[in-house]
């Protein structure tokens, strides 16, 4: 049964360089990089003021589904669909998913992407869902977006490990530490631990 | 020297350099691995592609030690880094099971990492998914709304028919929530496990009911998403939810006529997507059945004339009207009307409208071949059009 939905969505650079990666329909690994790949260079043969849609390349399917892109600055946005989804429509969805991305990271630029993919890609999550369209309305895409950010932030995000760590250590109550210990013929050099007291 | 108890640890002695890498079991740890940030501005640097891949060996390596380890601090990022290489084409499989112990962890950014790379990097030929079953479940029914969703999400996703099968009940419970914003999530979580699992459309008919009674335009078009589902599986359920014209006729004029709204307008235009989606919920409805089509026709009549053209939502609106016009059992006038709009759209300076316009024609010119041929001046012009896709 032909499902109505988005199979991949793509975005990378003038160069070809993927900057997301998202497939709604499995295809195994390798057949996902040339896929990009493939698309890159279909995309990349289309003129600037020639339409927006074309036949999908032979490995995501051929002329069962379509490409339909939108070229800003040095990113293209492609979004591959199966046959029934309105091309139109799909236009106005990558215009919302990149005001979105313009909203949350405030004049969003191809570095904020290279940088953030996981940001981009919790952003889009909140835009598509399963291949269908969740959420169009931008403002309450950024307002659920930050409202998880905040939850994250209260927890110490991804990168906070070692300063709750040190913080940690530094809490404790070290008695002096012996710098040398010493259990029957055993002698253990103790390393210095000074910067952690 | 006495022997070592075992598990005994043991520090280099007699003077060794802490610097030289320890003995197996040393209590001393690896570095901290590097974030994110510092990986991504270590590849950016790569000069060659053979340097970019010597960088990526280099760090799996230190990943794979640190998997190995079994810390929970660092787990995150490394699985964050993990996703990135995958996405610049490199094998990433071995992290497969660190997602698995994210999901499983207490923290909102664990499971926020640890489903997305389960999205990732996971999908139903690996048995290990299935160990995702039992989480999902729990955090279907968790405290805080955002994991709710990171849960409905993935398996919305991925969730494979026996994960459907298992998790069915509580995405129905879901559906008939006050929160929207779980709500919207589980209408299309359920359109995924009705793919999956066809069986099991009856289950999710009684949440049916007052989806449409919503206020909340995300959950509207959602639920109109899981509806067209429905109708589309089952001459049964299209039967059933013929009832349901007079109200979508009834959303559908309120959008039009509601005036500004800045929460959905686009471009002067209220909620474009949700008109669209009405609309092509209206078409599977109205077709082969005389009632319903009688029941939209004024509407159609009204989207067709009132909306605005100048900015593509509105042609989007437009097209999908007009393809329900001529799906439907409409009277000629509207028919006409509709051959008109198409006319016009071919005439249209956007190349993306003209090339719609053509393959709307070209599907319209077996049913309605006269008021085609009144266009046919303009079609061939636009086959002189250099553009190859208009010309396909």
């Amino acid at each position: 049964w032909p499902a109505e939905m988005i199979q991949a969505i793509l975005v990378f650079n003038n160069h070809g360089k993927p900057r997301l990666v998202r497939f709604y329909q499995r295809f195994p690994e390798e057949i996902q990089q040339q896929i990009v790949r493939e698309t890159f260079h279909l995309v990349l043969k289309r003129d600037d003021n020639i339409c927006n849609f074309l036949e999908g390349g032979s490995l995501i399917g051929g002329a069962d589904y379509k490409l339909i892109y939108r070229h800003y600055a040095t990113l293209y946005f492609v979004f591959c669909v199966d046959s029934s989804e309105s091309e139109l429509g799909i236009l106005d969805l990558i215009q919302v998913f990149v005001e979105t991305l313009d909203k949350c990271f405030e004049n969003v630029c191809e570095l904020d992407l290279i940088f953030h993919m996981d940001k981009v890609h919790y952003i889009l999550q909140e835009v598509v869902m399963g291949g269908m369209v969740l959420e169009t309305n931008m403002n309450e895409i950024v307002a659920q977006i930050e409202a998880q950010n905040r939850l994250e932030k209260s927890e110490g995000g991804l990168s906070a490990a070692p300063a709750r760590a040190v913080s940690a250590v530094k809490n404790m109550n070290l008695p002096e530490i012996p710098r040398n210990i010493n259990i029957g013929d055993l002698n253990i050099k103790v390393p210095n631990l000074s910067q952690f007291v | 020297m006495q022997k070592l108890p075992p598990g005994g640890q043991c520090i280099p002695t007699g003077g060794a350099p802490l610097s030289q890498k320890p003995a197996h079991g040393s209590q001393l740890r690896m570095p901290a691995p590097i974030r994110l940030r510092e990986l991504i501005r270590t590849i950016r640097t790569a000069r060659t592609q053979a340097e970019e891949r010597e960088m990526i060996q280099k760090e799996c390596a230190a990943i794979r030690s640190s998997f190995r380890e079994e810390d929970n601090t660092y787990r995150c990022r490394n699985v964050a880094k993990l996703l990135y290489m995958h996405m610049l084409g490199y094998p990433a499989h071995f992290g497969q099971l660190e997602c698995l112990k994210l999901i499983a962890s207490q923290k909102f950014t664990d499971k926020r990492i640890g489903y997305l790379g389960a999205m990732l990097l996971l999908d139903e030929r690996q048995d290990v998914h299935l160990l995702m079953t039992n989480c999902i479940k729990n955090d279907l029914n968790h405290s805080t709304q955002y994991v709710q969703g990171l849960a409905l999400c993935t398996l919305g996703c991925m969730g494979s028919s026996e994960m459907c099968r298992d998790l069915a009940g509580e995405v129905e419970k879901l559906l008939k929530t006050s929160n929207s914003y779980l709500r919207k999530k589980a209408a299309l979580c359920a359109v995924h496990v009705i793919r999956k699992v066809p069986e099991l459309m009856e289950m999710f008919l009684p949440a049916t009911k007052n989806l449409l009674n919503e206020k909340n335009h995300g959950v509207l078009h959602t639920s109109v998403v899981l509806l067209t589902e429905m109708c589309e599986r089952s001459p049964d359920m299209l039967a059933h939810f013929r009832k349901l014209v007079p109200q979508l006729v009834r959303i559908l004029k309120n959008l039009i006529m509601s005036g500004y709204s800045p929460e959905h307008d686009v471009s002067g235009i209220s909620d474009p997507f949700l008109q669209v989606r009405i609309l092509r919920l209206l078409r599977i409805l109205g077709r082969n059945d005389d009632d319903s089509s009688e029941a939209m026709n004024d509407i159609l009549a009204q989207v067709a004339t009132n909306t605005e053209t100048s900015k593509n939502v509105g042609n989007a609106i437009l097209y999908e009207t007009v393809l329900t016009i001529m799906d439907i059992k409409s009277e000629s006038g509207l028919r006409v009307l509709a051959i008109n709009i198409l006319g016009r759209f071919l005439l249209n300076n956007d190349k993306n409208i003209r090339y719609v316009a053509l393959t709307s024609l070209l599907k319209t010119v077996q049913t309605d071949h006269n008021a085609v041929q009144r266009h046919r001046s303009t079609i061939v012009d636009c086959l002189k059009d250099l553009d190859v896709s208009i010309k396909r």
